[in-house]
């Protein structure tokens, strides 16, 4: 990462860019560029030593769940403090399904107002509800935890999961008896808490679309959907899915509302009703209390695991970015 | 327009320096540090707060980590004293440095608290409560629950067991009671701050399992007397080993460890759970403060044991405002002789009284 940092600002690229330089000034803008460079190289060598000494302290403290279990860590099931069996796959899946079940609802809907406020909007409606967007984003989490207790989950118990097993209870997702709180619960919290910074995001890379996009798909004809398909979204695409993951991310590691919602089992169930876990809720619970050297090693070891799991769905998604990035503009329909 | 504001900086810093002078070596100030168990926190620091206003310049810092972190950090001798909810392990006493006392402070209970139409007053035998820890026990209106409460018309409808899922003191008390009235929970689920429940939904903290009940009709869960008092949770009534049911309160919390005193070992660590004595509420328990028998500082230890002398006679006052169980006196006598016995290089530190 340094290395390309240096290369982007090696003094190769400036030259022909800077006027010829006389005296004192020349002098110091050569050191003041220098210090500039080494600070900012600095600045960027601490965060990579920062991950590398966070992995590798809590490789060291994980040591002995990784010595007993190995592998079989991450396909058991088991979780048991007392016998101390430990086994983290529960938590792996409810930490990818309900922020997958977050970004199936949250996406559609964050982009969609996106759109609106960056497209259609009439000018005096954008700044309110931009504000109110904000906003929401600015909200603590246990705010919406306790609002899940309180209102989302009462709700979904009363109207929503009967009314899905009614009708869709055919389908694996939608049977079980209805708690309120559960893996729907969890994945609503967090579409509602990653909206804001998927919507704030989008809308940003979309008013940064040049002008002459929108005109040039306009003066071929094309209709408000099509230009917005074809010369916005096309042209912001990587922007856009910049916005998803940072949403991604803090669905992944989102720990207060979502341990007050899904209702703390470490099972493994279909339904959406089932409560379940996930990696982050198990930590904030069981940390303060775990004193044995196992218990502890697990913990951290679920700790390591989810920092992989992220950096896994940031390359996957970088890939993603960097394959259509490639031949950017073509229009082939 | 430079030297007016260095000019002012200087002031600043000339000022904050004579301040700061003027107010650290004023007073003898003797700083104490603890952390451990949160249950009792409350009750602490007040504690803390009453006996720094009687003691000259001794004060107290706690912090209330989770009883695990503070048996870590006593044992690590980072703080002066450290809490725990539930005794040490003999395990773990084998690695601290130096022999630990378990000294008792307070009493707390843990109750069986449940969301019905009407909440009406519920009796429980400990069968009862194990078999619907263990699902076996399904509908409200399951026939050994009826024949517990004949007087209460229960409906037809499915317990939802709610536990807590952060590690705490209060589910060691709860799953320890278990334990001991049933010899399949023991085997099968064990003692710990947190357990493998075989059914139930999780709630973080007390206020995290009471909100689970009261927005779930049909739940019931465990919480602290404490704070089903304070947020007026209906509580039932346990069986105890002397056959009677017994209702969670301050009275009959301390009547527990009257129970248990007669057969109190020396170090303090016994379970109260499932006590003798008539008036014995099944599920309550002893919270401890921890501290080392030889102090390494004589100024510091004698503060402790004066602190905790303190504690055990004039600082129970304060314990039922706090809705936490005062010591009986048969344990306050207890305590008494071992605070003699902590010492400094030999010598005791508690004054003779």
């Amino acid at each position: 990462m340094a290395v390309v940092y240096e290369r982007s600002g090696g003094p190769g690229a400036e030259a022909p860019i800077l006027p010829p330089l006389v005296g004192a000034r020349r002098v110091r803008r050569r050191f003041g560029d220098r210090g500039f460079r080494e600070l900012t190289r600095g600045a960027a060598l601490t965060l990579v030593v920062m991950v590398a000494g966070m992995a590798a302290v809590m490789a060291h403290a994980a040591w002995p769940s990784i010595r007993r279990f190995g592998w079989s860590f991450i396909v058991k099931s088991d979780w048991d403090p007392v016998a101390e069996h430990f086994g983290a796959l529960p938590f792996i899946f409810g930490t990818l399904v309900s922020s997958l079940l977050a970004l199936l609802i949250a996406v559609p809907l964050g982009i969609g107002a996106a759109i609106y406020l960056a497209e259609l909007a009439p000018r005096g409606v954008r700044p309110p509800v931009t504000f109110l967007v904000e906003l929401l984003a600015a909200v603590p989490s246990v705010v919406y935890g306790l609002w899940g207790i309180f209102v989302l989950a009462p709700w979904l118990r009363t109207w929503v999961q009967p009314a899905l097993g009614h009708t869709l209870g055919f389908l694996p997702l939608f049977q079980g008896p209805p708690y309120g709180v559960g893996m729907l619960a969890a994945g609503l919290i967090l579409a509602i808490m990653i909206v804001p910074f998927i919507t704030a995001v989008s809308r940003e890379v979309l008013l940064a679309v040049p002008r002459t996009q929108r005109e040039a798909a306009l003066a071929l004809g094309a209709t408000g959907w099509e230009t917005t398909r074809i010369a916005v979204l096309r042209y912001g695409r990587s922007g856009l899915i910049g916005a998803v993951l940072l949403g991604l991310g803090r669905a992944l590691g989102e720990t207060m509302a979502v341990t007050m919602l899904i209702g703390n089992r470490p099972e493994i169930s279909l339904s959406l009703f089932a409560p379940g876990y996930t990696m982050a809720s198990v930590i904030a619970n069981e940390f303060t209390e775990a004193t044995s050297d196992l218990y502890l090693g697990a913990l951290i070891e679920i700790g390591l695991l989810l920092l992989i799991l992220t950096l896994a769905v940031n390359g996957l998604a970088r890939l993603l970015v960097w394959s259509m990035g490639r031949g950017p503009m073509v229009v082939r329909e | 327009m430079t030297m007016p504001r260095r000019l002012v900086v200087g002031l600043v810093v000339a000022v904050c320096a004579v301040l700061s002078a003027g107010v650290v070596p004023a007073t003898a100030q003797l700083l104490i540090n603890g952390a451990g168990a949160t249950f009792p926190y409350p009750i602490y620091s007040k504690w803390f707060d009453e006996y720094a206003k009687i003691s000259q310049g001794v004060n107290f810092n706690y912090q209330s980590i989770g009883s695990g972190g503070g048996i870590r950090q006593i044992t690590a001798r980072t703080v002066d004293f450290g809490a725990t909810d539930g005794p040490m392990t003999d395990e773990q006493l084998k690695a601290a440095p130096g022999e630990l006392f378990h000294v008792p402070t307070v009493l707390g209970a843990v109750v069986a608290t449940y969301n019905l139409p009407g909440n009406p007053k519920l009796r429980f035998t400990p069968e009862i409560l194990a078999d619907i820890f263990f699902g076996k026990i399904a509908k409200w209106n399951g026939a050994r629950i009826k024949d517990a409460n004949p007087n209460v018309s229960l409906p037809d409808q499915p317990i939802i067991v709610v536990h807590r899922s952060d590690g705490s003191g209060t589910t060691y008390i709860w799953v320890d009671y278990l334990a001991k009235v049933s010899s399949e929970w023991e085997q099968k689920v064990g003692r710990g701050t947190s357990v493998k429940w075989p059914v139930g939904l999780g709630g973080k903290g007390n206020e995290g399992v009471a909100g689970q009940i009261k927005n779930t009709p049909g739940a019931l869960g465990y919480v602290e007397l404490a704070y089903a008092i304070k947020n007026n949770l209906p509580a039932a009534a346990i069986r105890n080993q002397a056959g009677k049911f017994v209702e969670p309160t301050i009275r009959s919390t301390t009547s527990a460890a009257a129970g248990a005193a007669a057969e109190m070992p020396a170090d303090f660590r016994v379970s109260l759970t499932n006590a003798a004595g008539d008036d014995a509420y099944p599920v309550a328990s002893f919270t401890w403060l921890l501290v080392y028998r030889e102090q390494p500082d004589e100024v510091k230890g004698k503060a402790i044991v004066n602190f905790l002398w303190w504690a055990a006679h004039d600082g129970q006052k304060y314990a039922a405002d706090l809705l936490y169980a005062p010591l009986p006196a048969p344990v306050v006598k207890q305590i008494e002789a071992k605070l003699r016995q902590v010492v400094y290089q030999g010598r005791p530190l508690l004054a003779a009284r």
